[in-house]
């Protein structure tokens, strides 16, 4: 375990309320791995992204290795395998609203949240903007993910407006 | 269509009656609009009896391939004693469909009770809905709607007062395109990287956990309560053209129409009425140039192509593509094809799992040499080169997302070639020392 972890103590995650959420999920499933996408959706809920120990554990209360777990986590790629901003912005912008404008959207989002930059966190630690492949909202382009809300036809104009809901 | 608009006079509005009719997503709600009769009805039927009538009624899978419900319902086996599995696949995310997603945020309770209908017809007593990590709103809504019905007693050990168990279990993923591919989601329930199986064994001897396991997508199960209650002759009259698709299907319209939205219609209505009529035509002063009729895997047709297509499995075919999930993107004269092609082509190259070389080194290929088009650097031979790959992504992976990747880039460049080769034209002239 490198300096810096050591440091920063790592609060379990499965304990308590959790906990008892994530044994309630053993009884609908006839294994326990799984609960694996379950547990993990689980950690992210608490701390914003899926840290290393995080991963371990999962492994351990599943009763998987953690390289396995850590094998799934980079598949899939709505688990965070870094920190992120506060509020995490997925703009969608494959080719059905890419030729309705979401590259525009995009560009908005990126300069009024001062990210700048695709998968950078802004300077007040407020947002990260994410690039996302179809969100499954195509006749309504842009959609855009902010953390759980899912928010239809957003504009470049809309963007401003937007963001102040999100401190 | 519903939401964001009325329904259109031209629709069937049989899935999609309560759409944008938020009093539909309680128990109570649906009760009062006629729902949990199919499922009391279905449960004083045998399951065999319940096949016939789907079978009967020639509906067949809406998430893209199109096969016969009903013929995949019977090839589960009887009294083997495994426990079997019904998954319905909420995995929506073929570019250009989002029909799914609306099912579930109006009438959760009309996908609930097809997949207790459908469990109960393959002798599952769990059945998984596998809802893409994207959709939290439609997540939120359907684990509402399932509690509701287990409170209620639709669900449980005693489904309806009938003593039968369904249990049916939300499982959310977690952003992967790929495992909208069937043995691909079930890798990603049973919590493991979501690379396609290959098949066989198929799902029905060897599917969820090793058992027997059918797979059904979101619409196709909220169509069976409507054909038991009305009956697999009402179904089937639901046709107006070929007989081998019948009933109604949501199309997913989006791209440069006035109107994007879902429109039902009955299958074998003309495309030009869908969009023409009921989408309102292209934006003021714009026209036709190409549609992708079923979600981003097809091939691309030409506005030539789409004028006197027919709505149906066989309809779209005869065009040279494919109906797919009826996710159409529609685009006029001011699309630049070539950079709507690479856009879809870096979509599937993000998307590969990986696990097959074609796939994996295809994809990226297949971007790499679009954008060096796109910058101007390309070579006359590229063209030639993008299709020496498409040939060798088609029908040599396991799964058929690198076909996917292909389609596009072979109709693209044969149905608008003049605009790839006016990208080569533009190549720098070589700089002389």
């Amino acid at each position: 375990m490198s300096a810096a972890h050591a440091s920063a103590p790592y609060e379990p995650v499965f304990v308590g309320a959790t906990k008892q959420k994530l044994e309630a999920l053993f009884a609908k499933y006839p294994t326990r791995q799984a609960c694996l996408l379950p547990a993990l959706w689980m950690v992210q809920e608490a701390r914003g992204w899926i840290p290393e120990q995080g991963v371990a554990e999962v492994a351990d209360v599943l009763g998987l290795t953690p390289a396995y777990v850590k094998g799934v986590v980079t598949f899939y790629t709505m688990y965070h395998q870094h920190p992120m901003g506060r509020h995490v912005i997925q703009v969608c912008t494959t080719s059905p609203c890419g030729i309705c404008g979401a590259e525009d959207t995009l560009q908005a989002l990126l300069t009024h949240t001062g990210c700048q930059e695709l998968g950078r966190t802004s300077p007040d630690g407020r947002f990260t903007v994410v690039e996302t492949e179809c969100l499954g909202a195509c006749g309504f382009a842009t959609p855009v993910l902010i953390d759980d809300d899912f928010i239809e036809s957003v504009t470049p104009e809309r963007v401003p407006g937007l963001l102040q809901r999100y401190a | 269509m519903g939401y964001p608009h009325p329904s259109h006079p031209k629709e069937t509005v049989v899935l999609s009656r309560h759409f944008g009719d938020a009093g539909a997503r309680t128990y109570q709600g649906w009760v009062e609009r006629g729902g949990y009769q199919a499922l009391k009805q279905a449960l004083g039927m045998t399951p065999d009896a319940i096949i016939e009538v789907v079978k009967a009624s020639g509906l067949r899978g809406r998430g893209g391939a199109g096969f016969p419900t009903g013929l995949k319902w019977s090839f589960m086996p009887k009294g083997d004693g495994k426990p079997h599995y019904l998954v319905c696949n909420a995995d929506e995310s073929e570019p250009g469909t989002f029909k799914d997603r609306e099912i579930m945020r109006w009438t959760p309770h009309a996908l609930i009770e097809g997949v207790a209908i459908g469990a109960y017809a393959i002798g599952a007593e769990r059945a998984y809905i596998y809802i893409r990590g994207e959709f939290t709103e439609p997540y939120a809504i359907m684990a509402q709607a399932v509690a509701e019905a287990y409170a209620a007693g639709a669900l449980g050990d005693n489904a309806l007062g009938s003593g039968k168990r369904i249990d049916i279990v939300l499982h959310r993923g977690a952003g992967a395109y790929i495992c909208g591919e069937e043995t691909a989601l079930m890798n990603s329930i049973e919590g493991k990287r979501g690379n396609p199986r290959v098949k066989p064994p198929f799902p029905a001897q060897a599917g969820l956990f090793g058992m027997p396991t059918t797979i059904n997508n979101v619409e196709t199960l909220t169509a069976v309560p409507h054909i038991l209650t009305r009956g697999a002759d009402w179904y089937k009259g639901l046709c107006l053209s070929s007989p081998k698709s019948t009933g109604t299907k949501l199309f997913s319209v989006c791209g440069h129409v006035q109107r994007p939205g879902n429109y039902e219609i009955t299958m074998g209505t003309p495309m030009m009425t869908l969009i023409d009529e009921m989408c309102g035509g292209m934006r003021p002063g714009r026209t036709l140039k190409a549609v992708i009729p079923g979600g981003s895997s097809v091939p691309i047709m030409s506005a030539e192509e789409a004028r006197d297509c027919l709505l149906d499995y066989e309809g779209v075919v005869a065009k040279g593509s494919m109906l797919g999930s009826a996710g159409m993107i529609v685009m006029d004269d001011s699309t630049d094809m070539v950079r709507m092609v690479l856009r879809l082509a870096k979509f599937y190259a993000h998307e590969s799992c990986a696990q097959c070389t074609q796939c994996r080194e295809g994809t990226a290929w297949t971007v790499k040499i679009l954008e060096r088009i796109v910058a101007g650097e390309g070579e006359a031979k590229d063209l030639d080169l993008l299709f020496d790959l498409a040939e060798n992504m088609t029908g040599k992976t396991i799964c058929v997302l690198s076909d996917s990747c292909a389609a596009p880039v072979v109709s693209g460049i044969n149905k608008f070639r003049g605009e790839f080769e006016a990208y080569l034209a533009r190549r720098r002239a070589p700089a002389v020392a």
